[in-house]
């Protein structure tokens, strides 16, 4: 099967890497800095949560639905599990990450029961459960940041952990974080989950027509509770692995992240109606915001400009599949 | 006659107290194309759905290959070979053909892991076996209706059928595409493969099928071998009364010097589409514009409606020039026009009866800017029982009803607006016979009582003959023939039509 549709697929994102490189050059034109492996490790680092998430929240828009609870979702699983640790005084890695993607699995639970049951709009639901989490974690767990000095250390020093470490001029290092490892694994898995087995493109097939997999057998309310357990679960593991790399846990953490997650998916390509999308090209459309972003810093411009720029990065990256996917209809 | 594959005994379906089926008894034979015929709403799709196992019935027998069958359940009736193609296809627009037509056979197979080789080698076999040529890389969403219909009928062939249902299949296809679909349909059956083909199109039923089964309100009034229907038999069985076809008669008043036409244009010409038209409608006339797609019929009554303002020559009104720059000048000087495609152009599907209908009207009804609710009110109402509409009330959405029902609605708008001259456009199209009558009927009507001036368009033949008295033939723009329909027959136009190509 291959020929073409590969041929497509690698075509859209194509333009997508082309597009990624030219704002490479223009953005290393203007400030030459860019191109130093310290600033391209950091951005890389950048990458990971945003990433991550950006996974689950593709997965649920090839289905043809929407996210904006796993912002909710991620701060609460960073949140409670951090907590658990030091209550129980807790010191491993493997187990919390593991309880973090469970608490986030059984949120988006919430989410796929409510959509597949009572049929509900996914921005909808999702918009409720994620001001409900939040509410909840906040008025009942607490409001207080957990900063460096509470911190497990085992999770800060498992962050830190690098891959390659660079000695710099000024006598210290710059390391590329091995948390990108984590979410190149993670991207693979999806990869291979849409691509090569029958959940996957159920998923696809979910989007093209509810209705018509239904008839073909697809059981959807397995598609569903998969698609929206397996994006929760990546949401809570995001939260606890960003917690671990910035050394605090903030409960009011992630707050507008959605938007930037969403406007990545957007821009690599994915369709807000559902049914197309890959995660190489999600991959590239992450990189891509994190890189417009992080320039925006870079050249000083103010933090308030740079939610106008990711809004106008999602209404022109939405104008253009929207386009794309209309002229496929013709 | 060869044995029966499936046998519906006195099958009857309820739904909360509603009988949808009522002893219903269907017999398809091995490898016989079998015509299953009635009108929109007769029970049609729900006996489908009981043979694809959808549904379950309250009451009857299943047998298949001799031996009753106690409850199908969907996954039982695929095992068994039944197959439907539904109107909408079911496929994935956003998927290749290839993995379109894989889909099934390897969701059968209970695969987890998907083995794209597999999916070509069954796509290849699945294209082979109909013996057509489609292109496995492209997206199902970028062929044409046909290639759809294609994919579908493969796919279905896929899964080992034995009889493959074909719900209204050729509604969205033109004429050749039809013939297409019929050779493969023949050819399905050489290989032993039964055929329901579903339609209340009785010109196609007589043309392909073996045995034709007639329902109508959920009951079998009428089978047997196709050589004992025609299409006056059929249309009887399926609307229960004689639909008698007396041509339209007009008889043009004594004094014609002093009533100006209802409608005229002198010399009218839009360059590109049409020139020089004369053209004059008189009050009480009904009108048939004839032609092929591309002659420009349909442009001209556009700018009939004021949608082509840049027309030269003159439009006159019963008497009065009127300048016609857009569809709102148009509607003031008494124009109204029913476009081709009323569901996307004519109608808000998703609003109410009553808000269709007074959607030209709302003006009228809002002298100081506020509706007058309870006149609204009572002009829906006194509309819906003038139109026959079936509803229970005026706040039923309109894409719940008909298709016949919808035109009504259509129709419904336009008198409200006490237009003067009526453009229709295809008034019939993808309607049923039953309701096709009631809107020739009212159409008529109209044109005695109210003095309508009637200009239609369409390609159904037969259409015009019976409801206009006299056609025009436009070709390339213009205007070449002219003739009265008492004198005409059929086999007249329709070969005049073919000459034109």
């Amino acid at each position: 099967m291959t020929g073409n549709k590969m041929a497509w697929l690698r075509k859209s994102e194509v333009v997508i890497a082309g597009i990624l490189l030219l704002a490479m050059i223009l953005i290393g034109l203007v400030n030459p800095a860019f191109w130093q492996l310290d600033n391209l490790f950091g951005l890389l680092r950048s990458n990971v949560i945003i990433g991550i998430m950006a996974l689950g929240v593709l997965l649920i828009m090839i289905s043809g639905g929407i996210d904006v609870s796993f912002p909710a979702f991620a701060v609460a699983a960073m949140y409670l599990t951090i907590k658990g640790m030091l209550y129980f005084d807790y010191n491993g890695v493997v187990l919390p990450f593991v309880a973090a993607a469970t608490m986030g699995a059984l949120l988006g639970c919430l989410n796929a029961f409510f959509v597949y049951k009572f049929r509900m709009i996914p921005l909808i639901v999702t918009l409720g459960t994620a001001s409900m989490v939040r509410g909840f974690l906040l008025g009942v767990v607490g409001t207080s940041i957990i900063n460096i000095n509470k911190m497990p250390d085992v999770l800060i020093d498992f962050a830190k952990t690098d891959i390659i470490t660079l000695p710099q001029t000024d006598g210290g290092t710059s390391g590329l974080t091995a948390m990108v490892l984590v979410y190149f694994v993670l991207a693979a898995l999806l990869h291979f989950v849409l691509r090569h087995t029958m959940i996957g493109r159920g998923v696809y097939a979910l989007g093209g027509d509810a209705e018509a997999a239904s008839r073909a057998g697809f059981d959807l309310r397995k598609v569903i509770f998969f698609i929206y357990c397996v994006a929760g679960a990546l949401a809570g593991f995001a939260g606890l692995l960003h917690s671990s790399m910035i050394w605090l846990a903030n409960p009011r953490d992630f707050v507008g992240l959605e938007l930037d997650v969403i406007a990545a998916v957007v821009l690599g390509g994915a369709s807000i109606f559902g049914g197309r999308g890959s995660v190489i090209g999600t991959m590239l459309g992450v990189f891509m915001l994190v890189m417009v972003k992080n320039s925006l810093i870079i050249m000083k411009i103010d933090t308030t400009w740079q939610r106008v720029a990711v809004g106008v990065i999602i209404v022109i990256a939405t104008a253009i599949t929207a386009w794309r996917d209309n002229r496929a209809k013709a | 006659m060869s044995e029966s594959f499936i046998e519906l005994r006195n099958i009857r379906k309820e739904f909360s107290g509603m009988v949808a089926l009522d002893d219903v008894s269907l017999n398809i034979r091995k490898g016989e194309i079998h015509c299953l015929a009635g009108e929109n709403g007769s029970g049609k799709s729900t006996l489908i759905k009981v043979m694809s196992g959808v549904y379950q019935p309250n009451g009857g027998e299943i047998w298949i290959d001799g031996k009753p069958v106690g409850k199908l359940s969907p996954i039982e009736s695929i095992d068994h070979g039944i197959q439907v193609i539904y109107q909408d296809f079911s496929l994935f627009g956003n998927l290749t053909v290839a993995e379109n037509l894989a889909m099934n056979v390897q969701l059968r197979e209970k695969k987890k892991i998907l083995n794209w080789k597999r999916v070509r080698q069954i796509a290849t076999e699945a294209v082979h076996r109909l013996g057509v040529n489609l292109d496995l890389d492209t997206e199902v969403e970028k062929l044409p209706t046909a290639g759809k219909q294609l994919v579908a009928i493969a796919r279905a062939l896929m899964s080992d059928a034995r009889l493959i249902i074909m719900d209204e299949p050729t509604t969205a296809l033109t004429g050749k595409e039809v013939e297409t679909l019929f050779r493969i349909v023949r050819d399905i059956q050489a290989r032993g493969i039964a055929i329901l083909f579903v339609s209340h199109k009785m010109r196609e039923m007589l043309e392909i099928s073996e045995h034709i089964t007639v329902i109508r309100n959920g009951s079998k009034v009428a089978d047997g071998p196709t050589s004992d229907f025609d299409e006056a038999l059929i249309s009887r069985h399926m609307t229960g009364t004689d639909i008698t076809t007396e041509p339209y008669v007009w008889t043009a008043p004594a004094d014609t010097t002093t009533t100006p036409p209802r409608i005229e244009a002198r010399g009218l010409t839009v360059d590109g589409h049409f020139e020089d038209i004369d053209l004059n409608i008189h009050a009480g006339e009904i009108v048939g514009l004839s032609g092929l797609l591309g002659s420009g019929r349909t442009e001209l009554v556009l700018a009939l409606f004021g949608m082509l303002p840049g027309y030269q020559g003159k439009i006159l009104v019963d008497g009065v020039e009127t300048k016609l720059s857009s569809p709102q000048d148009a509607i003031a000087a008494g124009v109204a026009y029913v476009p081709e495609d009323r569901l996307s152009e004519g109608l808000f599907l998703t609003q109410g009866i009553d808000r269709n209908m007074l959607s030209t009207s709302y003006e009228r009804l809002a002298p100081s800017m506020i509706i007058d609710r309870k006149r609204a009110d009572t002009l829906v109402d006194k509309m819906i029982a003038e139109m026959q509409i079936a509803t229970t009330s005026g706040k039923k959405m309109v894409n719940e009803l008909s298709g016949g029902n919808q035109q009504r609605v259509v129709l419904a708008r336009w008198l409200l607006t006490d237009a003067r001259v009526l453009i229709l456009n295809g008034p019939t199209v993808g309607v049923d016979v039953g309701s096709k009558a009631e809107i020739h009927r009212k159409i008529r009507e109209l044109s005695v009582q109210k003095g309508l001036a009637v200009l239609m368009i369409s390609d159904d033949v037969p259409e015009l003959i019976q409801n206009c008295n006299r056609i025009i033939m436009m070709h390339r723009g213009r205007f070449t023939d002219e003739m009265a329909c008492a004198e005409t027959s059929d086999g007249q136009i329709s070969s005049l039509l073919r000459t034109l190509k």
